[in-house]
């Protein structure tokens, strides 16, 4: 199981038509408003659009600043550039590349001075067996390990007397290899001497199952997660 | 002069070369040569080996080179995937070398990538079944774009679900994307007008269930219906309904023959039998929510959010639509208006229709009708309404009185995914594939041309996605593969209760959210083995005041006033009917279970099992809120049902959560008897 961090081309993106558009505010950041860390499938559009905020240097929304989207190979932004609205922002459609992974987003803008400001965010991309992994986890896992509740999925993270460890929590779950995440899934917490809070899944899922569940469990890990193997040595 | 000198220039070029027989042997023979050297050359410095060079190029510096070379040298030269019985011959891994090399997952340049792990191998499938394009092709132009010889292009990333629907016609738990267009298509009521036909012959029925407008004057107002058809998602955002984009004048015709055109329906208004005193609004609200209304319908907060079930209508600005008189009838008995209608009868006494009525016309919106004025319609404007309703073909969705439903109203869409693209009339500027044209299709209908009729629907651009890959899963071969070849959805069940009981079940609408041999919704749990599950003076009690079970959930199941009667024939009913074969409910004791066989229960509960982490039994100690609280189980479940389903809870209810614990038949027949004494409290019962 390898992560891909697919890190933007530095921009190489010529400006396209869109940059005829003629700037009538100039700021000084550009933030990200809403949209982002969300959890996509490869090329698609994900769910929430990408809204960016263009401010001065008080931190007051500027209206009609330019700003530019871009991404690594494959990933498509509808409109890839425009113009902030009267609040200061500007909402993209984020379409993701066609390989699984994390994708870092650059929206930029240009200050008066014609300084570049920009912004990075980072979506994540869920392949076929990472999205097999992911409805898994919506079914069976999150209801105690998300701690998060939603209004059709109360936690039940908050009741348990040893808390389970959220599947971003990268500083713990890095640490164990997949033959470990393996045996607790299949086989429950006292498989690793763990509580028995957590049952076994072993006769519930199939290989290919908890395969998939762990294939995204380290895709979503923050800080990412990076495979043990052999370190090729780079020309 | 300048002829001449040409001439002379030639005859001299032919003695160079032919003048002397041997050079002239000579010559012919490097001519023959190099015209033989072209196809080798050719082959040589084509664009595949130009790949291949590259692929060796970067495995080199692996550490794992030897291995990889290794794999490269066992087939080099052109491949080739050839499966006769799909009809694939795919030479795309002639390039795309590195497809099976678990180790390159790290290689993001194509065309080296890994293939993402699937379900399935490159040699049973091949390519193009899944990403289209022209597998025999060995050039990138031929095998991905579409040229004059070949109009298929390679399939873009975001549709690639579409060809998992070729075969699987049931939803996948990996195909999100395919799963929800093939659900909007019926929800969004797409095949009303378009005839879609599934490869096993059957016709995509449409989930959306479209009001009669047959007795809409008794319903509504003309105003209301105006606003409506002028902008359906400015009374609901989750309206289905399309906008007609109707002008002013079309949209006062088309209300003014609706009203007109409708007939009265006795017993659909109801005047108030509470008149006397105003209701309180709190109290509204209070009913609304033990009701559990919200488990259906919407409301949209004041944040924007819309807050509900999406089985009803959203009832956002719902006063500013229904007529108060309509609205007791309904909420009395919606049969009468709509004898199939997902909404059940709740019973509900007088004084609880008329606090409902009030709640619900409290919820308006002053803007909505504000600025609609109509004047008394003239018999043309009416008559040109009609014109407009026939032509718009709202009769495909809508009941309306004297037009019949419009066959073959718009283009079938049984093939559409093999569409040939000659058939089709591209905008300027847009690709020139099938997935695009669809798309843009179902984005913007009307761009394609003003006078067209299909209408604008509110979809955001993940469900545009979602609806455009179903589509393109109904492609030829999706029609044409052998029956052996598919993984078949499983067939709809028209299963229908019989009996009084039977009745009893349509009219609380039961299908709405419980499934039955098959049939219903998936709001609750499937009740086919009930009768095999819990016991008999529980459920009756359940059934005339159904208590919490599951204390997390917010959808739940409301109470429908039955009768004693009538919850002793529901519950005759299910004990008889709906009995698993698997085994016997009686083959276990109710009671009497040694006390040290108990206690094992109990320590099994608590420490190896930890069942506490999603079941309580002792509501002060335990926390757990995923499972049904067990503090009663022992009055509500059958022992026997204790016993299979802690066996193997996916053979009891499949699709359930509980996991499989793989448990000994001792330590499972411990835990039942630990269970089978959890009786409730005696106070909860005689609070009952």
């Amino acid at each position: 199981m390898v992560t891909l961090v697919l890190v933007s081309a530095g921009c190489t993106r010529k400006p396209g038509p869109a940059s005829a558009l003629k700037p009538t505010g100039f700021g000084a950041a550009v933030v990200e408003s809403s949209g982002g860390k969300q959890v996509g499938a490869t090329g698609m559009v994900l769910t929430q659009p990408l809204v960016v905020q263009v401010n001065d240097d008080q931190g007051a929304a500027v209206a009609g600043a330019l700003v530019e989207f871009s991404g690594p190979a494959g990933v498509g932004f509808d409109p890839p550039s425009g113009l902030t609205d009267s609040s200061g922002q500007l909402s993209t459609n984020v379409a993701l590349g066609g390989m699984a992974g994390r994708y870092q987003l650059t929206a930029r803008t240009n200050t008066k001075a014609q300084k570049a400001a920009d912004v990075k965010i980072e979506e994540i991309a869920l392949g076929y067996q990472e999205q097999v992994g992911f409805q898994l986890d919506n079914k069976y896992c999150a209801r105690c390990h998300n701690p998060e509740s939603t209004a059709e999925r109360v936690s039940n993270y908050d009741n348990l007397e040893v808390k389970p460890h959220p599947f971003t929590e990268g500083d713990t779950l890095n640490k164990m290899t997949d033959a470990e995440l393996t045996a607790i899934i299949g086989h429950g917490g006292p498989a690793l001497n763990k509580s028995a809070l957590m049952p076994p899944y072993g006769y519930t899922l199939s290989k290919t199952e908890i395969e998939a569940l762990i294939a995204y469990i380290r895709l979503i890990s923050d800080p990412p997660y990076h495979a043990p193997g052999t370190v090729y040595a780079q020309k | 002069m300048r002829l001449q000198s040409m001439k002379n220039a030639l005859s001299s070029l032919w003695q160079t070369l032919f003048g002397h027989p041997v050079r002239a042997f000579g010559v012919v023979s490097l001519l023959l040569l190099i015209s033989l050297a072209i196809a080798p050359a050719k082959n040589h410095f084509s664009e595949w080996r130009h790949y291949q060079k590259q692929y060796l190029a970067l495995i080199q510096t692996r550490g794992d080179a030897v291995t990889l070379q290794r794999h490269f040298h066992e087939h080099d030269g052109i491949q080739q995937i050839w499966l006769p019985q799909l009809g694939v011959v795919d030479r795309c891994t002639t390039c795309h070398v590195g497809l099976k090399e678990a180790s390159l997952a790290d290689v993001s340049t194509q065309p080296f990538r890994r293939h993402p792990v699937i379900p399935h191998t490159l040699d049973q499938f091949g390519c193009v079944m899944c990403h289209r394009g022209q597998g025999p092709a060995t050039t990138v132009e031929e095998a991905h774009s579409s040229t004059l010889a070949w109009e298929q292009p390679i399939l873009p990333a975001r549709y690639v679900q579409s060809s998992c629907g070729q075969c699987h016609r049931a939803p996948l738990t990996g195909t999100p994307q395919l799963n929800l267009g093939r659900n909007l298509l019926g929800r969004y009521g797409c095949v009303h007008c378009h005839t879609t036909k599934l490869p096993d012959g059957r016709a995509i029925q449409p989930t959306d269930d479209p009001p009669s407008l047959e007795h809409i004057a008794d319903k509504t107002t003309r105003e209301w219906i105006y606003a409506w058809l002028k902008d359906p998602q400015s009374y609901a955002v989750t309206a289905t309904m399309p906008n007609f984009k109707l002008s002013d004048p079309d949209a006062r015709d088309v209300s003014a023959f609706l009203i007109a055109n409708s007939t009265p329906l006795a017993g659909d208004t109801a005047p108030d039998l509470n008149n006397q005193k105003a209701p309180d609004p709190t109290a509204g609200a209070s009913l609304y929510g033990e009701s559990f209304c919200s488990s259906c319908h919407a409301v949209q907060n004041a944040a924007g959010n819309v807050v509900g079930g999406d089985v009803g209508p959203e009832l956002t600005r719902v006063g500013n639509k229904v007529k108060p008189e309509w609205l007791r009838a309904w909420l009395r008995n919606p049969r009468v208006y709509d004898a199939g209608t997902a909404m059940p009868h709740y019973r509900l006494t007088d004084p609880q229709v008329s606090l409902l009525t009030v709640f619900l016309r409290n919820k308006t919106d002053s803007d909505l009708l504000a600025n609609v004025h109509l004047d008394t319609p003239t018999p043309e404007q009416i008559a040109h309404g009609k014109l407009l309703v026939t032509e718009y073909g709202c009769a495909s969705c809508h009941e309306i009185n004297g037009i019949k439903k419009p066959d073959n109203f718009a283009p079938e869409l049984t093939r559409i995914g093999s569409k040939p693209l000659t058939q089709i009339i591209f905008l300027p500027g847009m690709t020139h594939a099938i997935p695009d044209y669809i798309a843009a299709k179902i984005r913007q209908p009307r761009s394609f041309g003003a006078a067209l009729k299909m209408p604008q629907f509110s979809l955001a651009p993940a469900q545009v996605d979602a609806l455009t890959t179903a589509l393109l899963a109904l492609t030829d071969r999706a029609h044409d593969l052998p029956m052996a070849l598919t993984v078949p959805s499983k067939p709809p069940s028209n299963y229908q209760p019989a009996g009084k009981a039977g009745k009893l079940m349509d009219d609380m609408a039961c299908f709405t959210c419980h499934t039955i041999n098959g049939r219903g919704g998936d709001l609750a749990p499937d009740l086919t083995w009930e009768g095999s599950s819990v016991q008999r003076p529980w459920l009756e009690a359940f059934l005339k005041n159904p208590g919490t079970l599951r204390p997390a959930l917010i959808r739940r199941m409301p109470r429908f006033n039955l009768s004693d009667d009538d919850a002793k024939e529901l519950t005759d009913y299910i004990m008889t009917v709906y009995q698993t074969p698997e085994f016997d409910r009686d083959s276990m004791p109710a009671s009497g279970y040694p006390p040290a066989q108990v206690e094992q229960g109990k320590q099994l509960f608590y420490s190896k099992y930890a069942c506490q982490s999603c079941h309580i039994v002792d509501t002060k100690a335990d926390k757990g809120y995923i499972g049904p609280t067990l503090t009663q189980v022992g009055s509500r479940l059958n022992a026997a049902w204790i016993y299979h389903w802690l066996k193997d809870p996916q053979a009891m209810r499949s699709g359930t959560i509980e996991p499989n614990r793989n448990m000994s038949d001792e330590d499972a027949r411990a835990l039942t008897a630990f269970l089978m004494t959890q009786k409730g409290s005696s106070k909860q019962e005689a609070k009952k």
